[in-house]
């Protein structure tokens, strides 16, 4: 198990060098001069552009940019972004309102979908079954920004259960109304890949012989339905909790919410190269840990998969 | 008390003697329906049966006779869809046909067990063996400490019990994951047990192993047994009783021998004559006595030809098992085997799972590369063969596999299916295909209609004869069986194995019969190469092999057919 974790961390290093290099390529690739952006319809003097130009190394070939970038990057210096703040601080500052936003939504996929999707999948062609599918339905099918912007206006304005937008200081409670749009459309996901399971495991073999030992139904349920089924519904969560990571642009944007996806959008639209590809760098960590979590818990939940050999 | 029509109402076994005793299960009237998207369905009507305490009943009949539905039924187990619509389930006097919920948990484990059919598919894949014996006898009120788990796993049989318990189901191979159940279903003591094919899914010996070490157990505890079986045979050598149930009918019931002489319903004469167990016995028997031998044996002795066809020199395969590290051990799954096929007769190979049996299958057919040695195919080296010329040599090889679900295309009707191979080698234009599809459905005795349906549509051996036309679409001279009827149930192997020798006779096929199933090859083979661990132990031609073996491990086989040992007087063959 040691040996697969460790190779599983050994195989960020290409993957992380891959990315970041493509990023950054596409960034450098992109048509306009960051430097005018910045000064908007004003034309700055030759001088000080020259000067930005130096100072961020615009000037310079791609490789050494990049090999600049990754120097930086090792000695723990990711350096400033175009408006001269450090780009470490303001990734402390998002990612931190990012995490909670999408722990938050992971938790309410993750216990309402297999909740809802196992009593569905227990009584399949029940009434619960059958409303909760049409519900699920409605919200896939519905897009994230009408779902985001009618939660504001009547959870949020009409009833005032929620602070209709975050601001600044992002805590657990005034996280919650965004958390449960951005959850929404993976929990309709989630229901559904667990009522499949549950429905197709309550017929295995198994089931049956533990239903003649003489266990009684709840524990049948536990023991024997449930866990088998979070197998595929595991992977989903944790391919999820990458994406829910790499920030929610139109969420964020809805909820006024200060997270990643809010910086990566400001970021692109500046062409600010170095602190979108210092976010990369970060999520790519972020996916890889969390693929090898979901690894491990399904080894966990099946024993049948090892890794060692 | 015998039935000799399936109306009398009455089919109970009453015993002299055990008048006054309470039976422990008495089924009556028993009906059930299942719900489908046709309607209802009766899967089982007018069921009787009684099993007194200590005795063992056998209930026999093929797929869908309504045996496991009934027997399912008594442990209050019937899928969702179906329902108890008549009848009654006595258990020790009390009617449980309509139990509640509540009742059945109570009953079951402690009054009813259950050993289940498939081994493979019945334990829990998640659990550790111990934790799926803990949870039953906790569930029942049982001491279920480590000691506990260990002394139920080793009373079934099971070696080094605690070591055993902290091992997965993944872990055990399927003799032992069929002894984890049998304690399960014990482990609790129950005053019924009800064993649905406990060992279908087993090799012989192992089966026998496992019955034999079932029937102690249950002895020692005054255990009755609700055995459920479709081979004949292995219920007679087991059972007290035998009910023989057919459409979901108990066609006829009565003490296990005087059942299999003097068979009365002519359901339960067909099975007599077809149990593949019963029928080595019976072709012995009937060449004992001079009677002409059936036209089982006749093709071969007709088109028996001398020339070697296919020879098998000093045949290796290993494969390379991963250690760890980098590390690989050398696995020989065939070691040094040779042995010849004379043109127009039958070779069977026979072994048990892992004997490597199929694996020579698999480098006649040039599926796999031999690691040594040489497989000449009508005096040429079929490893020299370049692909234009292997392209020719798989016209005249080819194959019928073991499971006619898997091996049809669920996406090709059976037109395209048998049509595919001459497509493939360019044979003739659409009309010509297509009269060759026509025949050939003849030929195996298929309804021109069948060429419209989807495989789905079929049953397991129409499916099968499918695979046998498309394998004969391309006239081969060798047609390699794998397995080719073991899937199939005991009637309509019978019937396969019959086409098969049919046509064996007609257009004069060589067959290699990969089979674990002696009593088959019995009826089928000339030769007989018998496989252990991937070495050819034994070889000979059939009679010399079944009737005076030389190897231990041959007459372990042998003796491990069920019923083989029943003595049945002439009459019967």
């Amino acid at each position: 198990m040691i040996r697969f974790i460790l190779r599983r961390l050994l195989q960020v290093i290409p993957v992380f060098l891959g990315t970041t290099l493509l990023v950054y390529y596409m960034v450098f690739a992109l048509p306009g001069d960051p430097i005018a952006a910045l000064f908007g319809d004003r034309q700055p003097p030759q001088a000080v552009i020259d000067t930005l130009r130096s100072q961020y190394h615009l000037d310079q070939p791609f490789w050494v940019q990049y090999g600049l970038f990754l120097k930086n990057l090792f000695t723990f210096n990711l350096g400033n972004d175009f408006t001269g703040q450090p780009i470490a601080a303001s990734l402390a500052r998002v990612f931190p309102v990012t995490a909670m936003l999408a722990v938050e939504a992971l938790a309410i996929q993750a216990i309402f979908g297999v909740a809802f999707g196992v009593f569905a999948g227990l009584r399949r062609g029940g009434w619960f079954d059958s409303t909760v599918l049409v519900a699920s339905l409605v919200v896939i099918a519905v897009p994230t920004f009408v779902l985001g912007f009618v939660f504001q206006l009547v959870f949020g304005v009409k009833l005032g259960w929620a602070k209709p937008t975050v601001g600044a200081n992002a805590d657990w409670v005034t996280l919650l109304l965004p958390a449960v749009v951005l959850g929404l459309v993976s929990f309709a996901y989630v229901l559904r890949l667990t009522r499949a399971s549950v429905s197709e495991n309550m017929n295995a073999d198994y089931v049956r012989t533990a239903t003649a030992k003489g266990l009684s139904r709840p524990r049948v349920v536990l023991a024997h339905i449930l866990r088998n089924s979070l197998i595929p519904v595991v992977t989903y969560l944790g391919a999820n909790l990458g994406g829910l990571m790499g920030g929610a642009i139109v969420t964020e944007g809805i909820f006024n919410v200060p997270g990643v996806g809010n910086k990566l959008y400001q970021a692109v639209l500046r062409s600010e190269g170095p602190t979108i590809v210092s976010i990369v760098s970060v999520l790519v960590l972020v996916f890889v840990v969390a693929n090898l979590l979901v690894d491990l818990l399904y080894a966990w939940l099946d024993p049948r998969i090892r890794y060692d050999q | 008390m015998r039935d000799k029509e399936m109306t009398t109402p009455d089919v109970r076994i009453d015993e002299a003697g055990t008048t006054g005793i309470r039976p422990l299960l008495e089924i009556r009237d028993l009906a059930i329906t299942f719900k489908t998207g046709g309607g209802e369905v009766k899967a089982v009507r007018d069921a009787h049966l009684t099993i007194m305490p200590g005795e063992t009943v056998a209930i026999v009949g093929e797929s869908g006779s309504g045996k496991s539905t009934t027997a399912l039924a008594a442990i209050g187990l019937l899928p969702n869809n179906g329902k108890v619509s008549g009848g009654q389930i006595l258990l020790d006097g009390e009617d449980i046909a309509h139990a509640s919920e509540q009742r059945m948990i109570e009953l079951r484990g402690n009054t009813i067990g259950m050993v289940p059919q498939d081994p493979m598919s019945n334990l829990n894949p998640v659990w550790k063996i111990g934790y799926q014996v803990r949870e039953t006898l906790r569930a029942n009120g049982r001491p279920s400490g480590p000691d506990d788990i260990a002394k139920v796993l080793s009373q079934a049989g099971l070696p080094d019990a605690k070591r055993r318990a902290n091992q997965y189901p993944h872990e055990f191979s399927g003799g032992m994951r069929q002894r984890a159940l049998i304690a399960i279903g014990l482990s609790c003591q129950p005053r019924l047990l009800i064993a649905d094919e406990p060992t279908s899914a087993l090799d012989v010996t192992v089966q026998r192993q496992i019955l034999d070490h079932l029937e102690t157990m249950t002895n020692e505890l005054g255990t009755s047994v609700l055995l459920i079986t479709h081979d004949l045979g292995l219920a007679a050598e087991r059972a007290d009783k035998v009910v023989v149930m057919y459409q979901g009918r108990v066609v006829e019931a009565g003490p296990s021998l005087e059942l299999l002489r003097n068979p009365q319903h002519p359901y339960t004469k067909r099975l007599v004559e077809s149990a593949p167990s019963l029928a080595s016995r019976r072709i012995q028997v009937a060449k004992e006595q001079g009677v002409e031998t059936t036209d089982l044996l006749a093709p071969a002795a007709e088109t028996a030809k001398s020339d070697t066809f296919l020879q098998i020199q000093d045949l290796r395969k290993v494969y390379k098992l991963r250690q760890g590290l980098g590390k690989a051990a050398d696995f020989a799954a065939v070691d040094g085997v040779s042995f010849d096929v004379r043109r127009g007769t039958t070779t069977a190979i026979v072994g048990e799972s892992g004997s490597g049996k199929s694996t020579v299958a698999k480098m006649v057919l040039q599926l796999e590369k031999p690691t040594d040695g040489r497989i000449l195919f009508d005096g040429v080296d079929t490893s020299a063969l370049k692909p234009a010329e292997l392209f020719k040599f798989r016209r005249r090889v080819q194959p019928i596999f073991q499971d006619p679900y898997g091996s049809l295309d669920p996406m090709y009707n059976i037109y395209r299916t048998i049509e595919e191979p001459l497509r493939v080698h360019k044979i003739g234009d659409q009309a010509s295909r297509e009269k060759k599809v026509r025949t050939l459905l003849d030929q195996v005795a298929l309804p021109q209609s069948a060429m419209q349906r989807y495989p789905n549509e079929l049953s397991g051996g129409q499916r099968q004869r499918v695979a046998i036309a498309r394998a004969l679409a391309l006239d081969p001279e060798v047609i390699i069986c794998d397995e080719a009827v073991s899937a199939l149930d005991v009637l309509v192997q019978a019937q396969v194995l019959n086409l098969l020798a049919d046509l064996q006779a007609n257009l004069g096929l060589t067959y290699l019969f990969i089979t674990h199933d002696l009593a088959v090859v019995r009826q089928i083979a000339d030769h007989v190469c018998v496989m252990e661990k991937g070495r050819l132990v034994e070889t000979g031609s059939t009679d010399d092999v079944f009737e005076s073996p030389q190897q231990d491990y041959t007459k372990a086989l042998l003796n491990a057919i069920p019923g083989a040992k029943l003595m049945l007087p002439p009459e019967v063959a």
